[in-house]
């Protein structure tokens, strides 16, 4: 197996762009697992750890840009105003070893449908940054998810970067699990709203080949929500969140738990994201009052 | 595909040629003779091969020791001072915190590098609000050492130890 140790970005494109098949490697919390059981023996790995600006994190034409190796620990220490949905996803991956080395770029490299930082890019409308020596592009995270761990990323491409999108309203991230830490998520739920344009956002998290979004939900909840006031909605319009979150979830039975519970857990975190983002909001006009 | 590294561990430099494939874990116990870090699971679901990487504690088997190049390693091994042990194995003594012992040095690594994270004003993964000053109760405790599991169960005297560790250190 090769070993690619580039030191300088520029080198890391041009070594994608000679070994397309060359897994990238940065925390290694993902990759490593893989390694080390055998499961996958690539050709080359392309260490990214040495490139300092994929540590980098700060402001961008009014998004938060974030480099694709910063560890989920700085997210959760620095970033948890300016992105609060990822930083509360970041508090929930693995363990505290892990955080320190895991990153979101790692998290979209793979793009296992259970990971814990995709559904808040959906939520949000994080844009994926992918660089190659051809050049700088930027995808929708909700264009970015094209199959079970395949992705819009053409092969010769490197992940540098994701933009969050400055929030403008609640946003919460939720996960079930059988403990707090070292799980993978059974089914996981993201929600943000956006005061300004009056949009929702979703994410669904472990519950379909991909990541998805629910978006009969997030045009119900956008028309029923009290842009104004936030007064309370009623019981029957969060129920119906609920169920329209679920009934967009394509879950599969294994392991982790059946289509059946995965369904009805997102349905639950739904709901209970709806109070939340009520009662945020609610103290978010009591404050600009 | 082999490479020359040079890793700094406890203190002491080793020039070293290792298989690009080598993990830190693999390189410390089979190639230095450094043995406190354990292989449990091999996937850093166990973190008994915890060790700190540059002052952060991570696990050892999932780091390429290629990575690791110029780096400074510190293990349970490379904590005392002078045959002295550290305030945290002292307090794992001290308080029973173990039974069998084979988390223990991981266990060990683990509380320095949070008991350093907390110093620094890191917030908890616990399931609170985000204070911005952490307090470190038992709760705590238990949650920042989530990644560290003991097949014994002795969690009860891991989380008095590293009490105790945490009022030594004040």
């Amino acid at each position: 197996m090769d070993f690619l140790s580039p030191s300088t970005w520029e080198e890391a494109l041009a070594a994608k762009s000679a070994h397309p098949d060359a897994v990238p490697i940065m925390g290694g919390t993902d990759v490593m697992v893989e390694l080390n059981f055998g499961r996958r023996r690539p050709p080359a790995l392309l260490d990214l750890t040495r490139i300092p600006q994929l540590r980098d994190h700060g402001p961008d034409d009014g998004y938060l840009r974030l480099g694709a190796g910063v560890p989920y620990t700085t997210i959760i220490e620095r970033l948890r105003d300016r992105s609060p949905a990822l930083a509360q996803a970041a508090r929930a991956v693995a363990s505290p070893q892990i955080r320190n080395r895991g990153s979101v770029g790692g998290n979209l490299g793979g793009a296992s449908p259970a990971g814990d930082a995709h559904p808040p890019l959906l939520a949000v409308d994080a844009l994926v940054e992918l660089a190659s020596v051809r050049g700088v592009r930027r995808v929708a995270a909700r264009e970015f998810y094209h199959g079970p761990r395949r992705t819009a990323r053409r092969d010769d491409e490197l992940i540098s970067a994701v933009l969050l999108p400055e929030p403008a309203g609640p946003q919460s991230f939720s996960k079930i699990g059988t403990r707090n830490a070292m799980v993978i998520a059974v089914a996981s739920f993201s929600l943000a709203l956006d005061a300004q344009a009056r949009t929702v956002g979703t994410g669904i998290g472990s519950a379909g080949p991909t990541p998805l979004r629910a978006i009969e939900a997030e045009k119900f909840l956008a028309s029923e929500f009290d842009w104004d006031g936030a007064a309370s909605p009623s019981p029957a319009t969060v129920t119906r969140f609920g169920e329209l979150v679920a009934s967009a979830a394509r879950p599969i039975d294994d392991v982790r738990g059946s289509a059946h519970y995965r369904r009805h857990a997102l349905s639950v975190m739904a709901r209970r994201a709806v109070s939340w983002a009520v009662t945020d909001y609610r103290k978010e006009i009591a404050r600009c009052a | 595909m082999e490479s020359d590294i040079i890793l700094r561990v406890n203190g002491r430099e080793w020039p070293l040629r290792v298989d690009t494939r080598t993990t830190l874990l693999d390189a410390l116990r089979e190639r230095l003779g450094v043995t406190s870090p354990k292989k449990g699971c091999d996937h850093g679901q166990c973190g008994a091969c915890t060790v700190l990487l540059d002052g952060r504690r991570i696990n050892g088997c999932l780091v390429l020791a290629v990575a690791c190049d110029g780096s400074e390693v510190v293990t349970a091994e490379g904590l005392g001072t002078d045959g002295e042990l550290h305030p945290v194995q002292q307090a794992f003594v001290d308080h029973d915190g173990f039974q069998c012992g084979y988390c223990t040095p991981g266990q060990v690594c683990s509380a320095v590098g949070m008991l350093e994270e907390v110093a620094a004003g890191w917030p908890s993964a616990a399931g609170r609000p985000v204070a911005d000053t952490p307090v470190l109760d038992d709760a705590e405790i238990r949650e920042r050492m989530s990644g560290n599991l003991c097949r014994c169960g002795a969690y009860a005297n891991i989380v008095t130890a590293v009490r105790a560790a945490k009022e030594v250190s004040r």
